[in-house]
């Protein structure tokens, strides 16, 4: 044991090899078996949220925990960068202001409320068909077919998937008849 | 959207980032490139570095300006006059490219003999109506186009937008006479030369502020890297398109790249640079008020487009790809309402909701501030702190009965109730505040699937690597599990307004413990399958009228050809415009418009500019990039304008197929309700009256949506808002902030609001860099630290300096980057085309000092403040 | 094609990356477009925090300098704006960008100065800190010529740039040469970034960019940088000192006689303590790791 440990040490390598005491003979266990985090993890190629360049994205997980998220060196768009907020897409997701609970806030309330996602959804379908039992227009004077509310309106898309896009103004407009729907995008 | 749209036939940008690198010349304005796409400047610092010049027109100089050769700086708000003044250089010169512009553009073409001139009615074309505040154009139109029955283009009607103008020309313009020599004073190539004959050097020195030498270098760069054998680049942002008449500059740009010859060719085009990830898939598949899937557009009463037969009739062209209408919108109906849609009941054309009114944002917000409106959906925007006058954006939440907010944090929109300024500041008592609030944890990209349209038309499909936490969902799960919910009370009750719900086809089968929807099943619907068999269809030309094919996004129809191939996935790029990674609509052409690449005759125009070509032997179009034009149709096709069909009918030497007549258009007869030329206007809030057109200082289609809760200063020169203001982002952030203030490795980076100012302004107010200042204008206070730098220069303006403040807009009051909302100092206005408003050139006044403190009699001092200003 | 545009097109899995192969970083302040995407990519693939929310007035820099929790970090330098003139123009220096990091010298001060063998060279040729061998003495601190090194208080211990080692060693390229939007950070075989940096600076002189100039100062103690840089003007505007020593380099037979003559007397003591079942290095780990949790 005795001799293990020495010959550990910095000095005594030094000594036997002659070094000067800054090369692999002072380099730690853990430094010999250094690995990047990232390593043996799985990895889902995904497209950056923010701007509308669209950088390729590897996103690094393991263990259903994301790990780090860098640029796609396939991606013939970015070819492997990113900026500083593509780079900061691992902290998006993980830093401590997430929200992972509904909250409700009532009329005249002065504070959040926890309500369970479930609950949440059928006091929010409940509140959508009361507004369209109350407003919608069916035809104007003329009798001619308006088949609107415009007493309830949508706002965002520029940050949403197509597919979401696409459900929203389906059920939004197609089901529902609201015309008053908008986005960031204008031009 | 629709200063391309009408010019070249797509609201997209034309070409892709990779491909700037082949440019010889690149102008950057309207846009901080370097720093607001950062990624996708790589492929300018490549042209540069190959020896492109690189020019940047911004009026401070900025991150791009640093990596520029040429920086111009001009007055906010001037940008028409300078490219005005290169358009007329152009053309003064003799720098145009002949015989593109006779064969691609529609320069031969004769106009009316009762259309006018701004320059020859002193700043507005024939058909003005001052009483109405808008316009007729028909006077715009093609000498002999038949006008159609229904009249206007669906962009001209007063509540329209322009998203979807493309499916509604107001005329036959597939109709037309053409002078070849292009001399005939109605021609339009001698209307242009007129019109912008005053746009002179001279004028740019004099109002822009830029020397006549600056001016010169620029205009020589850029015309010299023009022609058959080099291409020019131009890319813009929201420094274009947020002013009162943004379409127009985006117009004066088309304008110039027609005439030089430098649409649809490599190193070429127009790139509109969005700002959010899907921001151009958010207009294809849009969530806006004005159009559906595809750039169809809503029904609307003021266009009398409310019944089948008028809508089909408007907007069905007899030649170029709008001959098909009916398809599209059948295949659209189809989609939505299954087989429901009959032809008997039109499709169920009556389920859609019709526009009677300004059902954009900025108008029903302003419905909302009147107590007019009950709920609101905000999932994934922040507009209380991105939205103009701010304080009314946050006092109209206060009016709603419900609001639902879904975000990945606790946004200033959801928390308005509770600690926004108006709380704080004792105007809004949360005891007071009827509005039930329900704020919904979302999904970020990882952890769900699901394609961005990315800035250059790129589907790219993102693959989910894990589960949200907590309760957060995708919003396609809140979407679609509302959208069940609603459909079980609609089935209680069939009456006839339940029809659409009952109608809408909602059977998206779900995985996993969350009932997640699978996201392959919305892909094919989008996609477009065989409605009977459920084959996926491969192209939009499958789309039938008969109610055989359902498809929800007609321009997207392909992506997903086979159920186990989304193209969108595609990972295996091949070729430098990336082919074999991702989708680019339509049709997979990365650079549209391509058949202008080649000359008439099918070869290209320079062996050192080839992009797409005829090959004679195997009669096909090939090239570097897919042919944005029918495959097997020779470049000497006769075509049949005037008695032929569909894209058949459109000669073998038209690139611009969305065109019912083929062509670009360097005059749009129909489209834009300001016009068929870009001609300088002042700001809404100008610092100096109009210098060209003395009697409409403002755009005059464009509307203020002025009251008491979103009011002006007087036009133009208020004394009492000496300064010129212009809001911006920053790369360290991103827009509203909720993706960025919240995250300690980029608030550190920008960690509080700033503005910018010359050290010759500093030192007229005795200001100091980094000390406390307040911005007013009559909507807002806002207090932000001074940076003192000299990349902010004032501009001589006849003879009298104008200082220019500049403010970044990604602050609030939550996060760990805080600072006052900079948008509460902007109006709600809209721009007469898209309703958007203006942030790069207003008026403002700017004082040494804090003054906008939290508590006990902060109001009245706020009411004191603005009561001074007011 | 330039050379520039061969190194714009290095793939991230770098086939330079080998022991037998010397490796460094040179940034090429003429192409840096101040984004700070090299300063977010080191954080977070580091797991650096985030270390104040100052605005500091001076430029777009909040940032400041290097530190312990900041081991890239872009300068901001304005000079003389002209109407006409962008900053490529050759004329004068307008608004210039400069990613600083750890230079990994050739003779580096902090490594000559550990006294517990913290500080070592690894197979890249660079300068890595271990952090379970460093006690916090500090004795790197002070004996960096850059004032690269730095001990977190709360902490105790000093870190700095670990040119990736973690991830050269499977191949990859750092995490921010690997962000790098423009490649104003080049990573690569150090011998081939010099020589790609003379005919760089040999380009950029023809171009009439006079104040062009490599830093890279083997004329002094440090005897070179394995991460040099390209800038414009003065190379003080850049944090970088024009005849940086090594403080320690001219003690170093002092110290060597110093070290061996008191290794009898330290080996005794170490038998004295073979008893004890953790070394003091494996609990100051734990420790260490608690305080930063």
């Amino acid at each position: 044991m005795i001799r293990e440990l020495l010959s550990r040490w910095p000095v005594i390598k030094q000594i036997q090899t002659g070094a000067d005491g800054t090369g692999p003979e002072s380099w730690s266990e853990r430094t010999r078996h250094l690995v990047p985090k990232n390593h043996g993890a799985e990895v889902a190629r995904s497209i950056c949220p923010y701007c509308g360049v669209g950088c390729g994205q590897l996103i690094f997980h393991k263990d259903n925990k994301l790990v780090s998220i860098e640029g796609d060196p396939e991606s013939p768009i970015s070819r492997g960068r990113l900026c500083p907020k593509g780079s900061a897409t691992y902290q998006l997701h993980t830093h401590e202001g997430r929200l992972k609970k509904v909250k409700y806030r009532r009329p005249y309330g002065t504070r959040w409320e926890e309500v369970d996602l479930d609950t949440a959804m059928q006091m929010i379908a409940d509140r959508v068909w009361d507004t369209r039992e109350r407003t919608f227009v069916e035809k104007n004077d003329k009798g001619e077919p308006v088949m609107h509310t415009a007493a309830m309106a949508h706002l965002g898309g520029a940050t949403l998937d197509n597919e979401e896009n696409y459900l929203i103004k389906k059920l939004f407009a197609g089901g529902l008849g609201m015309s008053c729907i908008s986005n960031q995008a204008r031009i | 959207m629709p200063g391309l749209g009408t010019s070249f036939g797509r609201g997209g940008a034309t070409t892709a980032q990779t491909d700037l690198a082949r440019a010889d010349a690149i102008l950057i304005m309207g846009s901080s490139m370097a720093e607001n796409h950062p990624v996708g400047f790589q492929w300018v610092m490549e042209a540069r570095e190959r020896g492109a010049t690189l020019i940047h027109v911004d009026p401070r100089f900025t991150r791009t300006s640093a990596m520029a050769d040429i920086w111009v700086p001009l007055r906010p708000g001037s940008d028409i006059i300078f490219l005005g003044a290169l358009i007329n250089y152009v053309l003064t010169n003799n720098r145009w490219f002949d015989e593109y512009v006779r064969h691609y553009t529609n320069a031969t073409f004769l106009l009316r003999q009762d259309f006018k001139d701004t320059e020859d009615l002193g700043g507005v074309f024939s058909g003005w109506d001052e009483e109405k505040r808008q316009y007729d154009p028909t006077s715009w139109l093609y000498e002999e186009s038949p006008e159609k029955e229904t009249r206007g283009a669906t962009g001209t009607a007063p509540t329209a937008g322009g998203h979807g103008q493309r499916g509604g020309e107001a005329s036959k313009s597939n109709i037309f006479i053409k002078d070849e020599s292009m001399q005939d004073p109605r021609c339009v190539f001698q209307v242009l030369k007129r019109h912008f004959a005053r746009y002179t050097p001279e004028m740019v020195e004099e109002y822009c502020g830029v020397a006549q030498d600056v001016f010169l270098k620029a205009a020589e760069a850029f015309t010299n890297a023009s022609g058959p054998e080099k291409t020019a680049a131009i890319c813009y942002a929201v420094g274009w398109t947020q002013h009162s008449k943004g379409p127009q500059i985006i117009r004066s740009a088309a304008i110039l790249q027609m005439l030089l010859g430098n649409i649809g060719r490599p190193g070429g085009g127009i790139l509109a640079l969005r700002g959010h990830a899907s921001i151009q898939g958010s207009t294809d598949i849009p969530t806006l008020y004005d159009i559906l899937p595809g750039y169809l557009p809503m029904p609307f009463f003021d266009v009398g487009t409310y019944t089948w037969d008028k809508y089909l009739e408007k907007h069905t062209a007899q030649t170029g790809i709008w001959a098909s209408y009916e398809s599209y919108i059948v295949s659209l109906l189809r989609a939505y309402y299954g087989d429901n849609a009959k032809k008997e009941n039109d499709w169920g054309f009556d389920w859609l909701p019709r526009v009677t009114g300004d059902h954009s944002q900025l108008g029903y917000w302003l419905q909302m501030e009147d107590g007019k409106m009950d709920g609101l959906f905000v999932i994934g925007q922040n507009p209380v702190v991105g939205a103009p006058n701010g304080r009314l954006q946050r006092i109209a939440l206060s009016k709603l009965k419900w609001l639902v907010v879904r975000d990945m944090v606790e946004t200033e929109t959801a928390s308005f109730w509770y600690d926004s300024p108006e709380v704080r500041r004792g105007e809004l008592d949360p005891k007071s505040i009827a509005t039930e609030v329900f704020l919904m944890p979302a999904a970020g990209q990882a952890e769900k699937s699901g394609m961005f349209t990315n800035t250059q038309r790129l589907l790219q499909f993102h693959n989910k690597a894990v589960d949200p936490p907590g309760d957060a969902r995708s919003d396609t799960w809140f979407i679609y599990h509302l959208g069940r919910l609603l459909k079980d009370k609609a089935a209680r009750n069939r009456s006839a307004r339940n029809e659409p719900m009952n109608a809408l086809q909602w059977n998206y089968p779900t995985e996993g413990p969350t009932a997640e929807p699978k996201i392959d099943e919305i892909d094919w619907e989008i996609n477009g399958f065989t409605w009977t068999d459920r084959k996926l269809i491969k192209s939009y030309k499958e789309l039938k009228s008969d109610g055989s094919t359902a498809c929800g996004c007609w321009i997207y129809a392909g992506f997903h050809p086979e159920p186990t191939l989304n193209k969108a996935n595609q990972r295996e790029p091949k070729d430098y415009l990336g082919h074999g990674w991702g989708f680019a609509w339509p049709n997979d052409s990365r650079v549209i418009y391509n058949r202008a690449s080649a000359a008439p005759d099918g070869k290209p125009w320079s062996e050192k500019k080839k992009l797409v070509w005829w090959d004679e032997q195997k009669k096909t179009w090939t090239g570097l990039d897919r042919p944005d034009f029918d495959l097997r149709k020779s470049p000497d096709h006769p075509g049949d304008l005037r008695n032929g069909k569909g894209v058949d009918a459109l000669p073998g030497d038209a690139p611009f197929i969305l065109h019912s007549d083929g062509v670009a258009w360097l005059f749009v007869n129909s489209g834009l309700k300001d016009g068929p030329l870009p001609a300088h206007y002042e700001p809404l809030e100008s610092i100096i009256s109009n210098p060209l057109y003395p009697d409409h200082g403002t755009n005059p289609a464009a509307q203020t949506k002025q009251r008491p809760d979103n009011p002006y200063a007087k036009q133009p020169n208020d004394p009492r808002f000496p300064y010129v203001l212009s809001t911006y982002r920053l790369t360290e952030h991103h827009t509203a902030g909720g993706m960025s203030r919240t995250l300690p490795h980029l608030a550190e980076l920008q960690p509080e609001l700033f503005c910018e100012i010359s050290p010759e302004l500093a030192g007229e107010l005795g200001i100091i860099n980094g000390e406390w200042v307040t911005i007013t204008t009559p909507r807002g206070i806002v207090s932000a630290h001074a940076l003192v730098t000299s990349r902010v220069r004032p501009v001589t303006i006849g003879g009298r300096k104008i200082h220019t403040v500049g403010i970044p807009y990604h602050w609030g009051w939550k996060g760990m980057a805080q600072g006052d909302v900079a948008n509460d100092l902007l109006a709600i206005s809209e721009e007469p085309n898209v309703r958007i408003m203006e942030t790069k050139a207003l008026v403002c006044n700017l004082t040494r000092g804090h003054r906008f403190p939290d508590g006990a009699g902060a109001l009245e001092q706020f009411q004191r403040e603005i009561q001074r200003v007011a | 094609m330039s050379t520039f545009i061969h190194a714009m097109n290095a793939p991230t899995e770098n086939p330079d990356i080998h022991s037998s192969h010397t490796t460094g970083f040179f940034t090429d302040s003429t192409l840096c477009i101040g984004c700070k995407a090299c300063e977010v990519a080191c954080k977070e693939w580091n797991d650096v925090p985030e270390d104040g929310l100052n605005l500091s007035g001076y430029s777009y820099d909040n940032t400041g300098s290097l530190s312990f929790s900041t081991w890239r970090h872009v300068k901001f330098v304005e000079g003389e704006i002209k109407p006409g003139d962008g900053g490529n123009s050759g004329n004068h220096l307008s608004w210039e960008f400069s990613s600083d990091v750890c230079k990994h010298c050739e003779v580096a001060g902090c490594l000559e100065a550990c006294p517990t063998g913290a500080l070592v060279r690894t197979e890249f040729g660079s300068v890595f800190l271990q952090p379970d061998v460093c006690n916090g003495c500090g004795y790197c601190t002070v004996n960096c010529p850059f004032g690269v090194v730095q001990r977190n208080e709360d902490d105790g211990r000093a870190f700095k740039c670990t040119f990736c080692t973690d991830r050269q060693k499977v191949g990859l390229e750092p995490a921010c040469a690997t962000a790098c939007p423009t490649k104003s950070i080049m990573f690569g075989n150090l011998e081939e970034l010099r020589e790609h940096a003379q005919s760089r600076l040999s380009d950029l002189h023809g171009k009439g960019m006079k104040d062009a100039q490599i830093y890279d100062p083997k004329d002094t103690s440090v005897k070179g940088l394995h991460a040099f840089f390209l800038v414009r003007g003065d190379p003080r505007m850049y944090n970088l000192p024009p005849k940086p020593e090594v403080p320690i380099v001219y003690q170093k037979d002092a110290w060597r006689s110093a070290v061996i003559g008191s290794g009898a007397f330290l080996l005794a003591a170490l038998i004295a303590f073979t008893g004890s079942r953790h070394s003091s290095r494996s609990q100051r780990k734990v420790s260490a790791r608690r305080s930063r949790a």
